[in-house]
């Protein structure tokens, strides 16, 4: 009775795997036809790339000075949306949460919620928020801090889900409400998932409010921009180092902190 | 043993919702003080028996008495209010592994405390104390300030030991809390439970596959089979033969039952 079987066809030779592959490869050339997307022109006017590169190789270091002040505000702009986003997901993310939430109705509802908030593109909500308070940084916040909010609260609902649930147990078995229930056994297990994603997504907000500065959302985004119009290429480097300078900051913290609490 | 019972089944029998019988018109008493020790195969019911006491499994018919009062229908706070007063030792221990042994022992004290004052952490210096008290009797009082995944398993639970004594229980629930333990450390979580039992008068009911432990620690032995007692008897009429017989599959034991 203790002998290997023989493998059939279909294992011996990855039959699914290789059928898998085939489909993904044919969606892909299908996909790239239909769009019309042109590789050969891509690399015929590559020139054009290399040109302008050359140019921003180029930087204007006297415009640093004036680019200071926007990138910090930026940086503020990111923060404190990123922040507000947060605190207000932190409820829902945790009303979301299957294994918090047994009733399956009001989980519905606030992913519902959330799955809405998730598909407003953030530029038209920067272009709401601009006419409703105006050209500035103001609005840039608000919108960084639904972007922020509809982000973070299904990564933190998922973080959640995970959960080892044996402390929710225990803690119910010795009497604690809801509430006390999520204060000791869940936060406690997601707590460093919660810092990195906030840190996470803080890093996006700061790439993103580059792009809401087209919309006149504030910070470095409209520097940006102006010195596209104005085809100031050397310009357009430096701010593109200073971005680069801050979200790699970023990334270090984070990482310091994440290998810190774990 | 004249005591009155702290908990009292009366024809007690759960049904899941997928038809499975977890338990069968058990009729159990259970007077205070004592040491109960429940045996029986994986699936016999033990665990759905115990924690119907603290409802975290509802019966389907019958009624459960804890300490004279009818449990079956509790909601909110006064469900709270008697779980609070029943501690639970699990397998897992089911500690919160980031945090602190000592967050861990104060959690058991959280049903006394509102809301808003336990989440901001205001433990009263009371309590503080009696939470390093809690830890000394296990043995445990240099680790207050580890972090509970620092600990072995068999340290994690004996800190879920101090955790359950923080709750000034009148009963304590053992879920087979030995079953992931080496012998060694075996032994002292079983003594902490008795000297919980025998200090303070807390009435323990532990969930048990060893019949050596069982017989040097329990006051009275019952057997499960099947979600049915088939087994409760004191422990000094306890023989080795019984408790093979509650070993038994249940087939083999219908069988030996029409034979007798």
């Amino acid at each position: 009775m203790n002998i290997v079987p023989t493998r059939t066809f279909t294992q011996k030779y990855h039959v699914k795997t290789v059928v898998w592959l085939t489909l993904f490869i044919l969606l892909v050339i299908g996909t790239a036809k239909m769009t019309g997307v042109d590789f050969i022109m891509f690399f015929a006017n590559f020139g054009q790339f290399t040109a302008l590169l050359q140019q921003m190789a180029k930087p204007d270091w006297q415009y640093t000075s004036l680019v200071v002040q926007p990138i910090l505000e930026t940086i503020q702009m990111a923060l404190i949306g990123t922040t507000v986003g947060t605190l207000v997901a932190i409820p829902f993310s945790v009303l979301a949460a299957r294994n918090i939430v047994k009733n399956k109705f009001l989980r519905g509802i606030i992913r519902f919620i959330l799955n809405l908030v998730r598909t407003l593109p953030d530029l038209m909500l920067a272009a709401l928020f601009v006419a409703i308070v105006g050209i500035g940084p103001v609005a840039g916040v608000f919108t960084l801090a639904i972007f922020s909010f509809g982000m973070i609260s299904k990564l933190f609902y998922e973080a959640i889900e995970t959960i080892d649930e044996g402390p929710l147990e225990a803690l119910q078995a010795a009497g604690a409400n809801k509430i006390q229930m999520v204060v000791f056994a869940v936060i406690p297990q997601v707590f460093n998932y919660f810092v990195s994603y906030f840190l996470y997504t803080f890093e996006i907000n700061v790439r993103a409010s580059t792009v809401l500065g087209y919309l006149g959302a504030g910070g470095i985004g409209v520097y940006l921009q102006r010195s596209l119009d104005q085809f100031a290429y050397g310009q357009t480097a430096i701010i593109i180092l200073g971005i680069l300078m801050v979200v790699l900051i970023i990334d270090g913290v984070s990482n310091t902190l994440r290998e810190r609490l774990l | 043993m004249t005591e009155k019972p702290i908990i009292e089944f009366q024809h007690v029998s759960k049904t899941y919702q997928n038809g499975t019988i977890g338990l069968k018109d058990i009729n159990l008493s259970i007077p205070q003080g004592q040491f109960l020790v429940v045996v029986g195969l994986s699936g016999a019911g033990k665990s759905t028996l115990m924690r119907t006491i603290n409802r975290m499994h509802d019966i389907s018919t019958g009624n459960i008495f804890v300490d004279g009062e009818s449990i079956v229908h509790l909601e909110g706070k006064e469900l709270r209010r008697l779980r609070r007063s029943i501690g639970m030792i699990f397998q897992n221990f089911n500690l919160v592994k980031r945090s602190s042994v000592q967050r861990n022992v104060l959690s058991g004290r959280v049903g006394y405390y509102s809301t808003w004052k336990s989440t901001l952490g205001l433990f009263s210096k009371e309590d503080k104390q009696k939470a390093i008290e809690a830890l000394q009797r296990v043995g445990l009082g240099e680790k207050l300030y580890s972090r509970a995944d620092e600990l072995s398993g068999g340290q994690q639970q004996r800190v879920a030991i101090a955790r359950a004594f923080m709750q000034d229980p009148k009963i304590v629930l053992a879920d087979e809390p030995i079953a992931s333990l080496d012998p060694l450390t075996t032994e002292s979580v079983m003594d902490d439970l008795k000297r919980l039992n025998e200090e303070f008068h807390i009435t323990v009911i532990v969930n048990l596959h060893s019949v050596s432990l069982a017989r040097r620690f329990g006051d009275r032995i019952i057997g499960l089979r099947g979600g049915e007692l088939v087994y409760d008897e004191p422990i000094s009429k306890v023989t080795e033969k019984d408790l093979e017989a509650i070993y038994q599959p249940v087939s083999i034991v219908k069988k030996s039952e029409v034979q007798a």
